[in-house]
Formats: C-alpha cells, sequence, structure tokens
C-alpha cells in the first residue's frame, strides 16, 4: 500500500463547511408544521410535587398542548435506562418528567408545545407547580452521613455501588513494610460539559407508517435508537429512524439518553405534527451530564531505593440524582484500573463508593474516570518524590514499566499493549530543557518569582474492549464498530461508519485511509455517519475509540473488497488471482505492470458482470464488525511551567510541552488540534472550572458569566511533539488521541502550581486553582 | 434565551426618542444592547418597549471644546478604544476601554449605555471618577450635568430620572505632569472587573500635587478611595510612599463578596492594584 494521505497534515475536509457556516445543525432543520417545545424545569434541588396547574399555560394563544410527567408515565413510557450495571447497585427509575418528586435543579416537571419557542417559553411561565420543599444534599460526602436527606428510597443511605478492585490485603502487607508512605485528600470536582452546539432534538411521526425520525444531537445514534426504542417508548426498533446530522462538540455529554428526546419523540405523535427543542445555554448547565465529581483519599508507600510498593485509594464518586446512562462505569471501570499509570506498583486497592445527591447527573467527560485516575497517581507521585527529596522527574523513570515488560499486566485488570514511557519522558525534558529549567527556577526564586514546573506522565485506556470482557463487567452494550464500505460503479466509494464525528475530523482521517488502501484520489471517498436509515449499526464516538475501533473496522471491509477485487480483476487479466498485484489503484499481474486493469475499470465490471469470474457475486461492498483483542493505551509526558504571583495568587502558565504517543498518527494537523482542545480543557479543570453548588443544592455556577471555560489568553503556545509506539493488535497500529490532553494537564499544571508553592510549605490544594484560594493559603502559610 | 415580548420604537433624533420616552413611560433605553439584552434573554429583564436610540447622529462624535472633551454617549467601547483625540487628551480611557470584554463586545457596547446601566462591575465608573467626569442628561425638563460622583447611585443605579438620556459625556483634559493608569484583576468567566483601580496623579516638583483613585467591582458601586489619595497629596510618589498608602486602606466592609472573591480578598486586590496603577501613574506623570 502505498501511503499517499496516512501520516500526512491534510486540512479537514468538512472545515469550509463549518467555517463559512453550511453545517446543518438540529436547530437548523425545520419541517412543514413544526412546534416548538419548552421545558418548565424545577427550581428545587428537592421537593414533592403536589400539583400540577397547567389550564393557564393550556389557553395561552399559540401552545398545542401541555403534558407532565403523569401523562407520559399513564400512556406507558418507562424510565430512561441505565448501560452499565454493577452487582448490588441500586436503580431507581428515572422518568423524563418527575412524577411524584424532584431531585435536582433543572428536572423536567412538564413541556409546553407551542406555535413557536417564544409563545413556548411564556407559556411555560404560566404552568403553576405546587411544590413542597424538602432538604437537599448536593455534596457526596454529606449525602453519606446518617440522617442525610435520602435522594431515593430505593437507597436510603445514598450508597448506589459500593465497587473495589486490586488486592486489599496484599496491599495492605505492603503498607506495613513501607519504608515511607505519603497521604492525599483530593477534590477532583465537579465540571460542566458546555459543548459549544447546545442539545436539541427534532421528532417526527408519519402516521401513514407509524414510523418516527429523530433529529438529535447524539455521539451514538444507533445507541440512542435502540435504548428509547426497546427501553422508554416502547416504539419497536426498525420504526425509529435517529439521524444525527452535524454536531457541534459533545465531549460525552452527547452520548446519554436524555429526558428531551424521549419527550419530544413521544410528544410529537401525541399533538400529530413534528416537535423541537433546543436546549438554553442555561438548561444545558442545569441538564447536561456532568464529569468528574470524586472526594478521594489515596495513600502511596515506597521502600528503601523509593520504589513503589503500594497504592491505596478510596474514592466517593458523586453520581447525581439519577443514573445516567453509563453513569456507574466511569468511576469504576475506568477509574480504578487506571490507577497502575506508567509504573509497576505491586499491590493496588481501590474502593469506590458511588453515591446519590440532589445534583444533575454524572456521566463520562472527556476523559472520563482516566483523568480522575491520573490525577491520583501524579499527585501522589509528585508528593512522594518532595517527601524523599528526589527529582520528580527521575523518581517517575525509576518506577516506570520498562520497554521490555510489554504486554504488562497491572494488578487492576488491564493489559498494556505496548508502551516505551522513558522515551516520551525524555523527549519531553529535552523539549523544556528541563536542567536548565530547574536552575533558572532556583535563580528566580531568589528574586521573589515563583515558578513551577509540574509533570505528568499518564496512561489512557481507550477503545475499550473486547466485547465479551466488558460484558462481564457490567456493559449492556457490545463494544465492537461497524463499518460498510460500498464501491460504485465508477470506483468511488462511500463508507458507512457507526462511529460519529462531532469534532474529531472523521471525514478526513477514514477518507486518508480509504484513498491509501484502494490508491485512488481521497475526492473519490465519501464518509457517512450519524444516520441508523444509511448505517447498518454503530456504537458511536467516545473513549477516544473511533480510529483504533472505527477505523479498523474499515480496514477489515477494505480487505474484503481488495479479496473480491482482485479475483475480478484475475479474470479481467486471464491471470491466477495470487499472481495479481493490485498497486496504487492498479491491478497488474506480477512482472508485467504495464498491462493493468484501472480500480475504475474492476468497479465497474463488479456491476456489469458480463466478463466476470463464474460462481462470483455481483456487486462490490463489504461489511465489518470489528470487536478489538483489547483495549489500546497512548501514554505520554506533558510538562507545564507556572508562574504564581504571589500577591494576588494568579497563575500565569509560561509554557506547556506535551509528548504524546498514540501509536501511529493517521493525521498529525487532526492529532495536534485534538491534543490542544484536550490541554485546554485539562487546564480548565486546573485552574478555572469548578461547579458551586450552595446548601441547598442550587447550582450557583449556572451560566457563562460565573462558570470559567478557558480562553485563548489563559493558555500559551503548546509545544507539541509525539514519540511513536504503535498498537499491535489492530490492522492501523493506532492508538486514540482524543482525550490524552485532558487527562495529562489536569495534573500537570497543578503538579506545577504545588511546585512553585514549595518554598511556602503547601503541599496541596484541590481545584480550581483560583487566585483567591492561592492568596489564603499563601497568607495562612506566612502567618503560620 | 427568549426575552418576552416588548414593543420596539426606533428614534432617529433626540427629541423624538424624548417624546417617545414620554409616551411609554415603561419603556427602557436601547443603545449598544450589550447590558439590555442578555437581562432580558434570561428573562431578568422584561420591559414592555424598548426605545432605540442607536441610530441618532447627534449623541456620536468625539470633540474638544476648551478643556474639555465631550464624548457623545452613543461612542462605542471600540472607538474610545483608539481614537487618537483621547490618546491625546485624555489617554486613560482608551486604556480603560481596551480591557472591557471582547473585540465583539467592545464593537458594539456604547459608553452611554454602560455608563447608565451602572453595572458595579464595569470599568468606566472608576475612570470618571478619578477624571472628574461629568454626565449630560437630556429630559423632559431640559438638560443637566450631573458629576461622576453623583451619577452612580447604588447597584444597577443611577442619578438619571425616568425619561431623560444621557447624551454626553464630559471629560476634563489631563494637563502636563498628569500620570494616569487602570489596572484591572478581571473575573474569568465573566472577564469584568473583580477590582479595577484607575489612578490619576498629577506631579510639580517631585512632589504628588493630587492623587486621585477610584475602584470599580469592589462594592455595589463605584467609589474613591480617599485614604489613599490623601496619604499621597503632597508627597513624592515613591514605591515605598505608595505601598504604605495603599496598605489596608480600603477594608472589606461593605464590600461584595461571591464564590470567585470574598469580601477580604476583594480589599486585598484593592491595595495590590492601587499601587501597580499609582507606580505605573507616577512613572508616566514624571
Amino acid at each position: 500500500m502505498a501511503t499517499r494521505y496516512f501520516g500526512v497534515a491534510m486540512k479537514r475536509r468538512e472545515d469550509p463547511r463549518f467555517i463559512a457556516g453550511r453545517g446543518t445543525y438540529v436547530d437548523d432543520l425545520t419541517l412543514p408544521g413544526l412546534t416548538y417545545a419548552a421545558m418548565v424545569r424545577s427550581p428545587y434541588a428537592h421537593a414533592r410535587i403536589k400539583a400540577i396547574h397547567t389550564d393557564k399555560a393550556r389557553q395561552h394563544p399559540g401552545v398545542i398542548a401541555v403534558f407532565t410527567g403523569r401523562d407520559m408515565v399513564e400512556s406507558g413510557v418507562k424510565s430512561l435506562p441505565c448501560g452499565w450495571l454493577l452487582p448490588g447497585m441500586k436503580l431507581p427509575p428515572h422518568y423524563p418528567m418527575a412524577v411524584d418528586k424532584v431531585r435536582h435543579v433543572g428536572e423536567i416537571v412538564a413541556v409546553v408545545i407551542a406555535e413557536d419557542r417564544y409563545v413556548a417559553e411564556d407559556a411555560a411561565a404560566l404552568v403553576e407547580v405546587e411544590y413542597e420543599p424538602l432538604p437537599a444534599v448536593a455534596d457526596a460526602e454529606k449525602a453519606l452521613q446518617p440522617g442525610a436527606p435520602a435522594v431515593h428510597d430505593e437507597a436510603p443511605d445514598n450508597v448506589c455501588f459500593r465497587w473495589s478492585i486490586g488486592d486489599a490485603e496484599k496491599t495492605e502487607e505492603a503498607f506495613r513494610r513501607a519504608h515511607r508512605t505519603v497521604r492525599l485528600h483530593l477534590v477532583n470536582q465537579r465540571l460542566i460539559p458546555n459543548a459549544i452546539e447546545p442539545r436539541a432534538a427534532m421528532a417526527q411521526y408519519n402516521p401513514a407508517t407509524d414510523e418516527y425520525t429523530l433529529w438529535v444531537t447524539s455521539q451514538n445514534p444507533h445507541v440512542h435508537r435502540l435504548l428509547m426504542a426497546a427501553f422508554v417508548l416502547g416504539i419497536p426498533e426498525h420504526k425509529l429512524r435517529v439521524i444525527s446530522p452535524d454536531v457541534g462538540g459533545g465531549f460525552g455529554s452527547k452520548i446519554f439518553v436524555y429526558p428531551e428526546e424521549t419527550i419530544v419523540t413521544w410528544a410529537a405523535k401525541r399533538v400529530g405534527r413534528p416537535v423541537k427543542w433546543t436546549a438554553r445555554r442555561r438548561e444545558s448547565f442545569v441538564s447536561d451530564a456532568h464529569g468528574r465529581d470524586h472526594i478521594t483519599e489515596a495513600e502511596l508507600a515506597v521502600d528503601e531505593r523509593g520504589k513503589i510498593l503500594g497504592l491505596r485509594v478510596r474514592t466517593i464518586a458523586n453520581l447525581g440524582a439519577y443514573l445516567s446512562t453509563f453513569a456507574p462505569a466511569i468511576p469504576t471501570y475506568l477509574y480504578g484500573t487506571l490507577l497502575s499509570g506508567q509504573y509497576e506498583i505491586p499491590a493496588i486497592s481501590c474502593e469506590v463508593t458511588g453515591v446519590f445527591t440532589h445534583t444533575t447527573p454524572v456521566d463520562a467527560y472527556r476523559g472520563a474516570g482516566r483523568p480522575e485516575a491520573t490525577y491520583v497517581v501524579e499527585r501522589l507521585m509528585d508528593r512522594m518524590a518532595r517527601e524523599l527529596g528526589e527529582d520528580p522527574a527521575e523518581f517517575r523513570r525509576k518506577n516506570f514499566i520498562p520497554p521490555d515488560k510489554f504486554p504488562y499486566q497491572t494488578p487492576v485488570a488491564l493489559q498494556y499493549d505496548s508502551g516505551n514511557y522513558e522515551g516520551a519522558l525524555n523527549k519531553a525534558l529535552e523539549m523544556i530543557n528541563y536542567k536548565e529549567l530547574r536552575r533558572q527556577q532556583e535563580e528566580l526564586r531568589r528574586q521573589g518569582r515563583y515558578i513551577g514546573i509540574g509533570l505528568s506522565c499518564y496512561i489512557e485506556a481507550c477503545g475499550i474492549a473486547p466485547s465479551q470482557v466488558v460484558g462481564s463487567l457490567g456493559a449492556q452494550a457490545g463494544l465492537w464498530e461497524s463499518a460498510l464500505v460500498r464501491v460504485h460503479p465508477t470506483g468511488k466509494v462511500t463508507v458507512y461508519t457507526g462511529t460519529h464525528a462531532h469534532g474529531q475530523g472523521h471525514e478526513t482521517a477514514f477518507a486518508q485511509i480509504v484513498a491509501d488502501e484502494l490508491g485512488i484520489p481521497i475526492e473519490d471517498v465519501e464518509i457517512v455517519h450519524g444516520d441508523t436509515g444509511s448505517v447498518p449499526f454503530g456504537m458511536g464516538t467516545y473513549g477516544s475509540r473511533s480510529a483504533p475501533v472505527g477505523g479498523s473496522a474499515i480496514v477489515l471491509s477494505l480487505q474484503k473488497i481488495k479479496e473480491k477485487a482482485r479475483k475480478i480483476a484475475a479474470h479481467l487479466l486471464e491471470a491466477a488471482e495470487e499472481d495479481v498485484v493490485f498497486e496504487d489503484g492498479k491491478f497488474y499481474v506480477r512482472g508485467v505492470p504495464d498491462r493493468f486493469k484501472t480500480w475504475g475499470e474492476v468497479a465497474l465490471q463488479a456491476y456489469l458482470a458480463h466478463n466476470y469470474p463464474p460462481g462470483l457475486e455481483p456487486g462490490l461492498e463489504a461489511s465489518s464488525f470489528y470487536d478489538p483483542k483489547n483495549f489500546t493505551f497512548p501514554f505520554g509526558t506533558h510538562i507545564a511551567v507556572v508562574e504564581v504571583d504571589p500577591e494576588t495568587g494568579k497563575v500565569k502558565i509560561l509554557r506547556y510541552v506535551a509528548v504524546d504517543d498514540a501509536g501511529r498518527i493517521i493525521n498529525p494537523l487532526i492529532a495536534e488540534g485534538q491534543v490542544h482542545g484536550g490541554i485546554a480543557q485539562g487546564v480548565g479543570q486546573a485552574l478555572l472550572e469548578g461547579a458551586v453548588y450552595d446548601e441547598n443544592a442550587q447550582l450557583l455556577s449556572a451560566s457563562l458569566l460565573d462558570y470559567a471555560l478557558p480562553r485563548a489568553d489563559d493558555l500559551p503556545a503548546f509545544e507539541i511533539d509525539h514519540t511513536v509506539t504503535p498498537c499491535p493488535h489492530n490492522p492501523l497500529g493506532v492508538k486514540g488521541i482524543g482525550e490524552t490532553g485532558t487527562i495529562a494537564a489536569t495534573a500537570a499544571v497543578v503538579n506545577a502550581v504545588m511546585d512553585a508553592l514549595a518554598p511556602f510549605g503547601i503541599h496541596h490544594l484541590d481545584m480550581p486553582l483560583t487566585p483567591q484560594k492561592i492568596w489564603k493559603a499563601i497568607q495562612a502559610a506566612r502567618a503560620a | 434565551m427568549y426575552p418576552a415580548a416588548f414593543d420596539y420604537y426606533r428614534a432617529t433624533t433626540l427629541q423624538e426618542a424624548l417624546s417617545l420616552l414620554k409616551q411609554h413611560p415603561e419603556a427602557k433605553v436601547l443603545a449598544g444592547g450589550h447590558s439590555l439584552i442578555p437581562l432580558m434573554k434570561l428573562r431578568l429583564a422584561s420591559p414592555s418597549a424598548l426605545v432605540d436610540i442607536g441610530r441618532i447622529a447627534e449623541l456620536k462624535g468625539i470633540r474638544r471644546t476648551d478643556g474639555t472633551v465631550v464624548i457623545g454617549a452613543l461612542t462605542t467601547h471600540r472607538e474610545v478604544e483608539f481614537s487618537e483625540a483621547l490618546k491625546q487628551w485624555c489617554p486613560l480611557l482608551p486604556e480603560v476601554a481596551a480591557q472591557i470584554g471582547d473585540p465583539a463586545v467592545r464593537n458594539m457596547g456604547t459608553l452611554g449605555g454602560s455608563l447608565a446601566h451602572a453595572d458595579p462591575a464595569a470599568d468606566y465608573p472608576a475612570a470618571m471618577l478619578v477624571l472628574g467626569a461629568s454626565m449630560k442628561a437630556v429630559g423632559p425638563g431640559g438638560e443637566r450635568m450631573i458629576p461622576a460622583e453623583a451619577f452612580f447611585v447604588g447597584m444597577l443605579t443611577t442619578a438619571l430620572q425616568p425619561g431623560e438620556i444621557l447624551t454626553e459625556v464630559h471629560v476634563p483634559v489631563l494637563g502636563p505632569g498628569t500620570g494616569w493608569a487602570y489596572e484591572k484583576f478581571p473575573h474569568p468567566a465573566s472577564r469584568y472587573a473583580v477590582v479595577g483601580v484607575a489612578a490619576v496623579v498629577r506631579v510639580e516638583g517631585g512632589v504628588c500635587r493630587e492623587a486621585r483613585v477610584g475602584i470599580t467591582g469592589a462594592a455595589p458601586k463605584a467609589f474613591r478611595a480617599t485614604a489613599i489619595e490623601q496619604a499621597l497629596a503632597g508627597r513624592p510618589l515613591e514605591e515605598a510612599t505608595i505601598r504604605a498608602a495603599v496598605e489596608k486602606a480600603v477594608g472589606p466592609e461593605g464590600l461584595l463578596s461571591d464564590p470567585f472573591a470574598s469580601a477580604e480578598y476583594r480589599a486585598h486586590l484593592c491595595a495590590v492594584l492601587a499601587r501597580r496603577a499609582l507606580l505605573r501613574a507616577a512613572r508616566r506623570a514624571a
């Protein structure tokens, strides 16, 4: 295969459409007779619904219908399902609209459907809900205290599950013989995703065919269809078509099945007209699944040589008021299993308590469990290095899993496929000129300037698989991916992938793979995704799975197609199949390259079947379902250099170096963009972002005036490079790159700030590291 | 993002705007729309009518009369930021305007709109106080000049009476030996001032003849830090002097407090930013 495209930093083919405003998002769509929904949401975190008076709203001019939770349940609508079940887990019902009680601010209690959105909003304000406010709890630790208000009767102690991994006894033993131990209390604060395009849904019901069509901002339209049809609405799966057109960012928040899309789909049949809803930003804040929200006690033990003996972690994970689609998996199998990091840790023990609170549900947010794990491990590594008086880079190096130990079985279930951790560390140290930087840091400290250098040596597990294993761990879905590749009679190619792009650039990266495999121009390749009406099936895009799993499925289909095409070419060339070579889009008999059949000629013959191998079916298309043998494990080292203004406590990032290893890179430009965005979000968590609930579980940070997302001027120019350690078990040798930045950056920045603050004797502060928090800590340190 | 229904009137002259306001006493005045429209979209404000003054030509432009710069209320932040006239006669204002919001906001938002809205965290009020600016208000009873000290009454409240429109801002030209600076500590989300300090100093013969320090963002309305001003008058503007003058000059009592910045932290920022502003102003005066 000639690689004319693979590895080339091509500009994204989809960008001209996005940049010119020609994208098609759900809210851009309209239909004849379209109506608009406005949601009536609870202002209380916890309250009994005594009555809902909808008369005034119904009588408002332009209002078509008003529905409540009772209307839905009485018509047979079921609870939203949870897609990952843990043993002994409590699974209270989660109806699209509250029926008897509301359990978080923003929970939907009624929907108004009107001729336009303004009228719908006016009428929503006329729906009178009689609430009996009840005590509420937002903090997971407080929710576990005796006497805390219970979120659900099914879980009076607010415990959804208790889960553990590793070997508790062996870990106890390791700590008993430890030379030195360190302990950190870490709060991994709640984040609010804020994709630039708010969630939206538009549904249509066709009474002639009894079919529904739902356009929805989904990262996985087939999963949406399956869960909504089979579990919530009882629509036969083949009678519901789900289309996810251009989607403006997801970061996980558009994986899940939410109340709103089930409401508009159900309502479209009831009102006999299509219904559209688009979230206002305020609705996004209270209704998009939030991320993170862990409280963790973590301890690390080392022997006399500074080699790690054991790691003990106890985490309380806030799940919010209801279980979002994949909520139970995030603080367990995507977190506890990553706690070995890049290190040889003989004994690990991790216990996680999943807790209900009166807050917005929590689920996957970019990185999903892996940033939380990296934060625990990398904060401990820094803390221990300081405790031992060792350089943090050298302490890490000493404990790395060496390259000759792969595949490496960790004590927390995973088997790492490949890695060269020292290679990435060395490259990053070189790029930042580490020794000289440490010298400058010393010198500047003498001048009263507080520079900090922070490392984060992270591991990611992406392309979660294989299906049999994840099924045994509680997943209610397979995690393979499908690809249908259709070659048209003219040799042009359409690929129907089960992944979905909402910023990832699949229309370019996947086309690069196809164009190389078939030796055709990239312009001849079209990538189709996001429509259950055309794509056979798919699990969607999250967990950095698209290239390793979705890309591999495409390769399998291309192999099948090339095999068949070779048969056709052999017939045309009157040669034995095994003598036919396929190169640069031409088939020829080995040694006679001048006598060839082009890709187009062969494709045409597949459809004419005039001069054709006997017994061979006409047509040229193939579909594949690729189920990976294992996860794949990207890794790398990120280094942040910060300066803290000791007067105001403000942190400025001076430099940021990222060395990532995601195996072979399909498109370096796209990969770099992913790393940039990921770092920005990781920095956001470290310095800026954080949901703030008050004692009544009211969300105080419910707008972009209060909730600080990172902006260009918060960030330095990133210095980015990579190493290449191919994935040994997928056909492309690729790993995932979509989340590495987020996974690495948070710990790198916090470690850097703590390094800057070390002269004050400050060992740890919780995120976000706001100026006030740092200022207070410095004040306290100076007073002490 | 869906405001309640309202009537919309567009005035093309000031007289027309005044008569529209008289006919519709519940109406709000719309200029650049960067404060009012977001409130309406969130339904925190639901005026029954808007009188759009955005196209009234006589409210635009910057001119000088004797010792005063007259700035039309509809002058955008962007125009203030890039005005050669202001850079020459009152360079503090371009320095302030450059730190408002982002370019999109600065292109649409207006000086008069910002002042009339009186957000406690807006940038201009601190500068207006230290510049000794006056606001010209025109209403049914004629026109009047309101000094900045009297203009800002409280949170989102000014001395403007119902039916009155802010038409001009009069700012004395900065004389020789005068230094200025604006130091802002922006909120990372809103980019409004958590604390903003404007300073103007007049130095003669190495001695500070007059220092004016205005603080925005810290309290429900912008105020002058008179303790700092008095401590500096008549003294050379050396770093140690300034440092001593700002130390604990603003206490936390009466200051705003929110999850991002407590009253104590705001008081501390007042001192830090006042020192930084005064040092820069002193260098410019020299």
